[in-house]
């Protein structure tokens, strides 16, 4: 028997070392065998604990503690002293009822099994399956065939199947992934150089982190056949310093990668060489833009620069070079096994294959979904997330970060599909998707993502540097009740010239979640303005805060517990808060146990 | 070779230009000004500021509208975009002033407006802007992050508050000069120009060239003003007030009195100098001819015994700085002798204190320069002392004595001209011409010429070979058979390759390249220097250096040998003997040494 623990970052976040920890200290005899994988996306559940007899996962335990470990490390020991090892089978997902049901408390339920059944995986493939600080759990899922089957391709032919998969770039802008293999094979220059783009900076989105934690290896053989197909021989993944996990077992992977004979000269003994480097970046948000990433890859501060000429032609020191993000490379070593036509096979007509969302905000099950295009917003949101946490009402989906936007509950049909969702005014971007709830205010959620822009502009476009930051001006304003006739028209005015004069994607997209919030809730920000109102009852300088004397019990714990003295009542008395002194904290409607403080 | 043209249209005026060239420039052409403010020619394009910004007119996709051009959404930077075939560009229309507009007020909504206080108000670039767009309204709240301005360096402020980020600074200090103290730090509205972890300017590698000042389109960065300082010893009875002009300053302060740049008002400020309180007038020219004798003594000494070789020049104190900082494996091939400032005030406080039976305590000496570096230069180590005091007691840029002149209210335009006092005053062409790149070279030349074949003149007393603006000048000059290898560099930026070409000869065990090597920091020399009046371009530069040959030409001598005041200074004081000839006195009085420094120098 194998428990092997799901140690991403997610899981170790969550404890996972240490229950490991635990049983290791239980396992002396080594009467079980411990493993560990990466993130299996459902990090809501974690952490997770797989329980193989044989090649099979026999039960998937879930939220388990440290103080869980003894009684599982019990009966998995006793389980595997009991029965023979089974044969591997196909499938590692099945489960059958294996003879530990003095763990039942522990194991998934049905419901949330369907997170995962719901879901098509291409790049995420092995993730939460595999060992991925072992090559040879990679090699044995076909690791490394792709490679093979490449090297005795021609890089046209190489292009052109990933051309017939229609694949395109995961990073945001869903450029064809084909073109730019193609423009970069064809620019002129000795040298040329590919990149990887795994500076994931959005709030909200983890797949690339995910996809480097948990499966390296997809991402080194999608890299090397991007570098056969371009003719790259030197090759950098920028991963954001912000990463440790991912840059340790990526460093793990290319040594063994390199000791393999896939990395460095004359690879598998063909006339095809390649390096990989590792360059840890300092958390710029601008440099997960292309020609910014190129800037401080250099050396140079990452600021972006001007396009034409474009990487394909003038690239990192000049050279052609072509970029492409995590998640994009991931998908390339299925492609060249499986055939560009089966990835084109899933998908719209115009998006084809399977995207990564990294589901968060205000839903019942959050993580990793991987589902084909076309599926509906619905379909992810209710079908696979389970719907809104708490009993709440979905209120809007945010799209693609800081560049996205908003999209309401009248378009949650539209279709996963880059120009469905661009026709809402939201973009696909990276696959951050962040549900929010009748509690979320639409106007402070702007200000949230025109903070994050305003602080991570690199200054260099008086539009992004100035602009946003007087925007956030704005938006604050309003939240703050302070909002006056005309903010919003100035607001409009403010993104129009911003996404006219910005030299970079993250400038001329900032103004996105202010315009989609404006474009379907215009009414919470004229609320705001005109009412001082915060309908979502978020915007603290909007709340105020009463006692209902019908449901007060005069227990006095608001008022023990109010720290500007505030609340006045007797003991056994429906208490009162006057409203000059609150400070609107919050801690009395935290702290009464009867729900007598109404917040308006 | 024939440069292909292209032809397209602006405003429905069709251009032609040469391939490669922007729609900035391609407008220019045509008589069309495009505004700007982060753009400036000497630099590449950094298309941060978004004022430049144009519409390109684009075949319909509406097939009803059957191929018709019309307004492209898209706007783009006319300061870096290629001019193509073709093209239809609109400069002017009501929404295009409109994202300008808006982009000022951003800036404005960003700035101190205190234009009044401003060492820029009136030559600002963004103050400009604003009256050309009529801004008087702001819709935009006013916020400015404040910064302490940085005034570790006696020569250059960085006003952090007026800064617009356009990264005009950070690309002279890195591009133009390698010298790469100021950067872009922190993100957002946080962005500030500065050193490298936020150090002060005076810990980090810069070299106190001053270009970032010359460039700012504002008043971010500029000269640390000690006119205040002047002004006080002029008033002191004790101070007998000695005053000197380099040779670049001439052919530039005109133009803070609206004249042409290059003219030549040399008699007009030894007057005006005379009029604000100076007791006497000299001339840095009459200490260059002292160089060419120092330092061409000195070369001929190296190069007939072929020891420490190259000589490299040693009169730009930024250069002197860089060396030390970047390239300390030189300080041996540096000429000892100090530069013309530090010469005639070691001599103001020696020779003419002696002759004129005046106390070197009581004697104050100003030194007006093209230069900020120079502010450094006078405390940078003993040997800046000779005279037993501080040799300069004050460094003026050019841009000082224009406000000097403006505010002791003299009529400098009309003004009769004068000629500079005694002892120290008189000049040759070979000492004005310390002002252009290749200067010091050419005079060196001239003198050395003579010294070595016992002529009386060269051939040809203009070495064409070392004039001009190519970055890096090469050439072989045959003294009568003797070949004498030498370089010539201006603008740091270009220093670096020959540097290396002789670190690459030392390696490979072979003679230098070179014998003689001149740099001089900024682009043009000292015509061009950071404490010119600000935003000099190459057409500037031009009638600047012409100016400055002009002098030369209109001079009777045109050798430092031949100057009758340097004669008498080696003959009455000197005993007759140069440095390296032996002189004891001008060693001590005329010549320094050099030493490693860190690039960054922290305090422990």
């Amino acid at each position: 028997m194998k428990l092997v623990f799901g140690e991403g970052s997610c899981g170790i976040a969550a404890g996972a070392r240490k229950v490991r920890a635990a049983v290791e200290k239980l396992n002396a005899d080594n009467a079980v065998e411990i493993g560990i994988t990466g993130c299996i996306g459902m990090c809501y559940l974690e952490p997770i604990v797989d329980v193989y007899d044989g090649g099979t996962l026999v039960k998937r335990l879930v939220k388990v503690q440290e103080k869980d470990a003894e009684r599982i490390y019990k009966a998995v020991a006793d389980a595997g002293r009991a029965g023979a090892p089974r044969p591997p089978t196909a499938s590692v997902q099945q489960q059958d009822g294996a003879p530990l049901s003095e763990l039942a408390d522990l194991e998934i339920s049905a419901d949330d099994k369907e997170f995962l059944e719901k879901q098509t995986r291409i790049a995420l493939r092995h993730c939460g399956l595999i060992d991925p600080e072992d090559i040879a759990a990679y090699e044995a899922v076909d690791g490394y065939k792709a490679i093979r089957k490449v090297l005795a391709m021609t890089p046209e032919d190489v292009i052109a199947e990933i051309k017939v998969s229609g694949l395109a770039g995961r990073g945001g802008a869903g450029f064809p992934t084909w073109f730019k293999w193609n423009a970069a094979r064809n620019a002129k220059g000795e040298q040329k150089y590919l990149i990887c783009n795994a500076d994931e900076g959005d709030p909200g989105a983890f797949m690339d982190r995910a996809v480097i934690e948990s499966d390296p290896h997809s991402l080194i053989e999608g890299m090397l056949i991007a570098a056969y197909a371009i003719g790259a021989t030197k090759a950098f993944v920028y991963v954001r310093a912000e990463y440790p996990l991912a840059i340790v077992r990526l460093e793990k992977a290319l040594a063994a990668a390199k000791k393999a004979g896939l990395l460095g000269e004359n690879i598998l003994g063909s006339h095809f060489s390649c390096d990989i480097r590792i360059k840890a970046g300092a958390g710029a948000f601008v440099c997960g833009e292309e020609t910014a990433l190129i800037e401080s890859l250099e050396g140079n501060r990452g600021m972006p620069r001007l396009k034409p000429p474009f990487p394909a032609e003038k690239g990192y020191t000049q050279a052609p070079s072509n970029i492409n993000n995590v998640e994009t490379f991931a998908n390339v070593a299925w492609i060249i096994l499986n055939g560009g036509a089966a990835f084109a096979a899933m998908g719209t007509e115009t998006s084809k294959g399977t995207k990564v969302f990294a589901l968060t905000g205000k839903i019942k099950r959050g993580g990793l979904v991987e589902i084909p295009m076309g599926l509906t917003l619905r379909d992810v949101i209710f079908g696979i997330g389970g719907g809104i946490r708490d009993g709440g009402t979905f209120k809007a989906v945010q799209m693609g970060g800081p560049s996205g936007g908003c999209i309401p509950e009248h378009l949650l049909d539209t279709k996963i599909d880059y120009k469905a969702l661009g026709a809402t005014g939201a973009i696909m971007g990276s696959g951050g998707m962040v549900v929010m709830d009748s509690h979320t205010c639409m106007v402070n959620m702007a200000r949230f993502f025109l903070d994050f822009t305003a602080k991570e502009s690199c200054g260099k476009c008086v539009h992004c540097r100035i602009g946003t930051k007087r925007m956030h001006e704005i938006l604050t304003r309003i939240t703050e009740g302070k909002g006056k006739e005309g903010d919003v028209e100035l607001l409009q005015e403010l993104c129009n010239g911003i996404k006219a004069g910005a030299l970079c994607g993250l400038g001329q997209t900032a103004p996105n979640p202010v315009l989609t919030t404006i474009r379907y809730f215009r009414d919470e920000y004229d609320a705001h303005i005109r009412e001082a109102r915060c309908p979502a009852h978020e915007c603290a300088a909007l709340k105020t805060y009463s006692i209902d004397p019908a449901k007060c019990k005069g227990c006095t714990m608001c008022a023990k517990k109010c720290p500007v003295g505030a609340i006045t009542g007797a003991v056994k008395q429906p208490h009162a808060i006057d409203p000059a002194k609150c400070i609107k904290c919050g801690q009395c409607a935290a702290t009464c146990k009867f729900g007598a403080v109404v917040i308006g | 070779m024939d440069t292909e043209m292209i032809t397209l249209e602006i405003n429905g005026k069709t251009v032609e230009v040469p391939k490669g060239t922007s729609i900035l420039n391609a407008a220019k052409a045509a008589h069309i000004k495009i505004p700007t403010l982060c753009y400036h020619p000497d630099l590449k394009a950094g298309a941060s500021c978004g004022i430049c910004v144009v519409r390109q007119l684009v075949p319909s996709r509406n097939p009803a509208d059957n191929g018709k051009l019309v307004p492209s959404p898209k706007l783009l930077r006319a300061c870096c975009t290629e001019a193509t075939p073709g093209m239809h560009i609109l400069t002017h229309d009501p929404d295009i002033v409109q994202v300008r507009k808006t982009v000022l007020e951003l800036i404005l909504a960003n700035h101190p407006n205190d234009c009044l206080q401003c060492p820029r108000s009136g030559r600002c670039e963004l103050q400009s802007l604003a009256a050309d767009f009529g801004i008087r309204e702001n819709p935009f709240p006013k916020e400015v992050l404040h910064h302490e301005p940085d005034t570790s360096t006696p020569s250059i402020v960085l006003y952090p508050d007026k800064c617009i980020k356009c990264g005009r600074c950070a690309e002279v200090c890195q591009e133009m000069q390698n010298v790469w103290a100021l950067e872009f730090i922190g993100r957002g509205e946080k962005t500030v120009m500065q050193p490298a972890a936020g150090v002060p300017l005076a810990e980090s590698p810069c070299i106190k060239c001053g270009q970032c000042s010359a460039h700012c389109p504002v008043g971010a960065i500029y000269e640390n003003d000690e006119t205040a300082k002047v002004w006080s010893a002029l008033q002191d009875p004790e101070k007998t007030c000695l005053v000197q002009i380099a040779p670049a300053v001439r052919v530039a302060v005109g133009e803070a009195f609206g004249m042409k740049p290059g003219e030549l008002t040399t008699g007009k400020i030894y007057a005006a100098l005379r009029m604000i309180g100076f007791d006497k007038v000299f001339d840095t020219n009459f200490s260059a001819d002292v160089t060419i004798m120092e330092e061409g003594t000195e070369f001929i000494k190296r190069f007939t015994e072929q020891k420490d070789l190259p000589l490299l020049t040693s009169c730009c104190p930024a250069w002197t700085d860089w060396m030390e900082k970047y390239a300390p494996d030189f300080t041996e091939n540096f000429s000892s002798a100090k530069s013309p400032q530090q010469m005639l005030s070691a001599l103001c406080k020696s020779y003419w204190a002696e002759k004129n039976g005046v106390d070197p305590k009581n004697i104050h000496v100003t030194s007006i320069m093209p230069c900020t570096a120079k502010k450094y230069e006078i405390s940078r180590d003993e040997n800046m002392s000779a005279s037993g005091y501080q040799d300069t007691d004050v460094v003026l840029t050019t841009r000082e004595l224009a406000r000097m002149i403006k505010a002791a209210g003299i009529d400098f335009n009309d003004l009769p001209e004068e000629k500079a006092d005694d002892l120290l005053g008189a000049y040759t062409g070979a000492g004005t011409i310390f002002g252009v790149t290749g200067g010091v070279m050419e005079a060196a030349l001239r003198t050395a010429y003579c010294l070595i074949t016992g002529e009386a003149q060269p051939p040809s007393i203009d070495f064409q070979a070392v004039r001009g603006m190519d970055g890096v000048k090469v050439a072989t000059i045959d003294i009568k058979g003797t070949k004498v290898n030498i370089a010539v560099a201006h603008q740091m930026g270009n220093v670096e390759k020959i540097i290396n070409e002789i670190r690459e000869d030392r390696k490979n065990g072979v003679k230098p390249r070179y014998d003689f090597i001149e740099v001089m920091a900024c682009r043009g020399g000292c015509i061009g220097g950071g404490g010119q009046p600000c935003l000099a371009t190459d057409e500037v530069r031009a009638q600047r250096t012409a100016g400055i040959y002009t002098d030369d030409e209109k001079c009777t001598l045109r050798m430092s040998h031949l100057n009758p005041e340097v004669t008498a200074l080696y003959k009455d004081y000197l005993d007759g003997k140069t440095g390296a000839q032996g002189g004891e006195k001008a060693h001590h009085l005329l010549h320094t040494k050099y030493q490693k420094r860190d690039v960054y120098h922290f305090e422990a």
